[in-house]
């Protein structure tokens, strides 16, 4: 067990230095730098500021210089928000992406999971039906229009619920619900199936037989065996939510984490761009090592190696 | 001689060693056609209603966004001057004068937009291209993904952990800040490229359009390398191919003969199911303002553009939502019911 975590740990490392790398070099590699769009800048203040930053030096240096940095846990200023360090953008910008993004999943997991379960439990009945077809169509809504019909509806036309900016509880609404749609309809999904198959097992007839009560067997035999599939699509999925949906927080102006990293791309934020990025592939690489754990503490007869 | 009563010996005469009639050998022959894989699968998908229904809308859309364009009255970047915002089937001034007079117009059946562009025309084209990068997407996608895997089981040890590493690692990358960066890092030699002879179709389907489908065969491919993966490693101690090996074949024709046609089944059934994720990417994009060049209209760059006027013209934004909601939903559908027909072994 301790030698399969320090082997996850090694390689998770190594998948980060190199996501980090690669970006390095591809934003590098893009015409145009980051005080490009400011106007009316002179040559000399152009490579005073180039030379402040390290932006004059070889693209080696530069990451070189970058790399050692980043170890000791600096990860510069931002070039475009001048005197903000990058790591407090940061995590001045997290909590509000994972606010919205932790209730998006605890929604998800609170609706799917029994959902998925009652479903398979129902199996060919009038309630299974019922949340198949609304899990289909779950998965195929895209999120940009589960967001604009769901402003449409409750923000514009019954005006419950503000549309902009997250003020008040009532604000989080819509926001989660639009989070939360697609993880629902796939856990739903995954629980379904799962579960199907694990009431099919000999184990459960002999459950039965012994003649444990309905609750014990499902809650206790069949949960804990069919809801494996689901904690391997958690990692992935908490990462992406708490991270903040692009999509959501554009139109619903939410001063997330995934509003700042669109527009540093697209300021070429060099710093801030490489920041979010090594933070994103950290937060998913470690997603992922959690959920490996977690497995094997779930179903003792996963053999990790 | 007398046969014994009890002797169970049958009575044979000499005619019974006579050569079988024609009328006889056909009673013998199999009825039944043999079976083929395609028949066999088509069969099976032709009895699930939900998907040839899905089929079924799939034809309609392609008809509403392939044919129909060739003969309507509109084109989707023509403006027509004072039919701004009108509702559907509502007429302007200009051509409720000309119906007055006698002329036929075409009805702008899902009105028109801000810029007085009839609006129909523009869903049909905008699902023209969802659809096309959906295919072409899918198509680069599946070349690469099953190449790469088949590949990767196929040699095995060290080579199949560097290049399944590789592909856990673009798997982490965020995709957006891929695309952004390429589209900007393609700009200068897409523009380049444009103005050589043969290459003008660049301009018109847009630099965006055209770094979108280089990120794709650049990313996408990696959900399908592992799935072609699981089944090569599962196929490849099969039997039939170690006589291939046996028999002196290489490498790459056991991948091509034997190993990829065995997977066709799983291959199906992923191509189909990537091509409404394909979908999804593209009109995500293209809702960023990341998607189609400026004229050209897509269904996400549609709902876009809809939003700011959503209260007063809700239908401009709910018509192309529907289209490619029910674009992705029947692909969906479509997906499943050919995985139970040609691969039920995948069902759960």
């Amino acid at each position: 067990m301790v030698k399969y975590i320090t082997k996850r740990i090694f390689l998770a490392i190594a998948t980060i230095w190199a996501v980090a790398t690669l970006t390095f070099f591809l934003m590098n590699l893009v015409p145009g730098g980051p005080f490009m769009a400011e106007k009316a800048i002179s040559p000399a203040a152009m490579a005073a500021l180039e030379a402040k930053y390290g932006l004059d030096k070889p693209l080696g240096e530069q990451y070189i210089m970058y790399m050692s940095k980043a170890l000791h846990g600096d990860f510069g200023d931002s070039l475009r928000q001048r005197g903000r360090t990058v790591s407090s953008i940061i995590f001045s910008k997290f909590p509000v992406s994972a606010k919205v993004g932790g209730l998006a999943v605890i929604v998800a997991l609170c609706l799917g999971v029994p959902l998925g379960c009652f479903a398979a439990y129902k199996r060919g009945k009038v309630t299974d039906s019922i949340i198949s077809v609304v899990s289909t169509c779950g998965i195929a809504v895209p999120g940009f229009v589960i967001c604009t019909v769901l402003m449409y509806f409750l923000g514009v036309r019954a005006r419950l619920l503000p549309t902009l900016g997250l003020t008040d509880w009532k604000s989080y609404i819509m926001p989660v619900i639009a989070l939360a749609f697609y993880p629902t309809s796939y856990i739903m999904r995954l629980m379904r199936s799962s579960m199907l198959d694990v009431l099919g097992q000999d184990y459960m007839r002999t459950a039965k037989a012994k003649g444990l009560s309905q609750r014990v067997s499902l809650f206790k035999h069949a949960l804990r065996n069919a809801i494996l599939p689901v904690v391997t699509y958690l990692g992935p999925m908490i990462a992406y939510t708490l991270v903040g949906s692009f999509i959501v927080e554009k139109i619903f102006t939410i001063p997330g984490l995934g509003r700042e990293f669109i527009s540093a791309i697209t300021n070429r934020d060099y710093t801030m761009i490489m920041g979010t990025t090594i933070f994103l592939a950290t937060f998913m690489v470690i997603m992922n090592v959690i959920v490996d754990i977690v497995y094997k503490l779930i179903d003792p007869r996963i053999q990790l190696k | 001689m007398n046969k014994n009563p009890l002797s169970l010996q049958l009575n044979i005469k000499p005619e019974d060693f006579l050569p079988a009639s024609e009328e006889e050998k056909e009673s013998l022959v199999v009825m039944r056609e043999s079976v083929s894989f395609w028949k066999d699968g088509f069969r099976r998908l032709a009895r699930n209603k939900v998907a040839m229904i899905s089929l079924f809308v799939i034809a309609v859309i392609m008809i509403f966004s392939f044919i129909v364009p060739l003969f309507y009255p509109y084109s989707y970047s023509t403006q027509t001057k004072g039919a701004n915002n009108l509702k559907p089937m509502q007429y302007s001034e200009a051509e409720q004068a000309a119906i007055e007079a006698g002329e036929k117009v075409f009805p702008h059946v899902f009105g028109t937009d801000r810029m007085g562009r009839d609006y129909a025309i523009r869903v049909m084209v905008g699902s023209r291209i969802s659809l096309l990068v959906g295919l072409i997407a899918t198509a680069i996608i599946l070349l690469i993904g099953s190449a790469y895997g088949s590949i990767a089981a196929f040699a095995g040890g060290w080579v199949d952990m560097v290049m399944m590493r590789i592909v856990d690692m673009i798997y982490t990358v965020p995709d957006i800040l891929l695309i952004v960066l390429l589209s900007f890092a393609l700009e200068d030699p897409l523009d380049a490229l444009a103005g050589v002879a043969g290459f003008g179709w660049i301009r018109v389907v847009g630099k965006n359009m055209v770094s979108i489908f280089v990120v794709f065969a650049l990313l996408y491919w990696v959900g399908m390398a592992r799935m072609v993966r699981s089944q090569v490693l599962m196929l490849k101690e099969s039997e039939y191919v170690t006589a291939a090996r046996a028999l002196g074949a290489k490498g790459g024709r056991i991948i091509k003969k034997h190993l990829l046609t065995n997977c066709i089944g799983t291959l199906i059934v992923t191509t189909t199911l990537q091509i409404p994720s394909s979908i999804f990417t593209e009109s995500f994009l293209s809702f960023l303002g990341l998607g189609v060049a400026v004229p050209l209209p897509s269904l996400g760059s549609l709902c876009s553009d809809a939003i700011n006027g959503m209260e007063t013209y809700p239908y401009l934004l709910f018509i192309p939502a529907i289209v490619i909601s029910l674009i992705i939903l029947s692909f969906n559908l479509l997906g499943d019911g050919l995985r139970d027909a040609f691969d039920p072994k995948l069902k759960n």
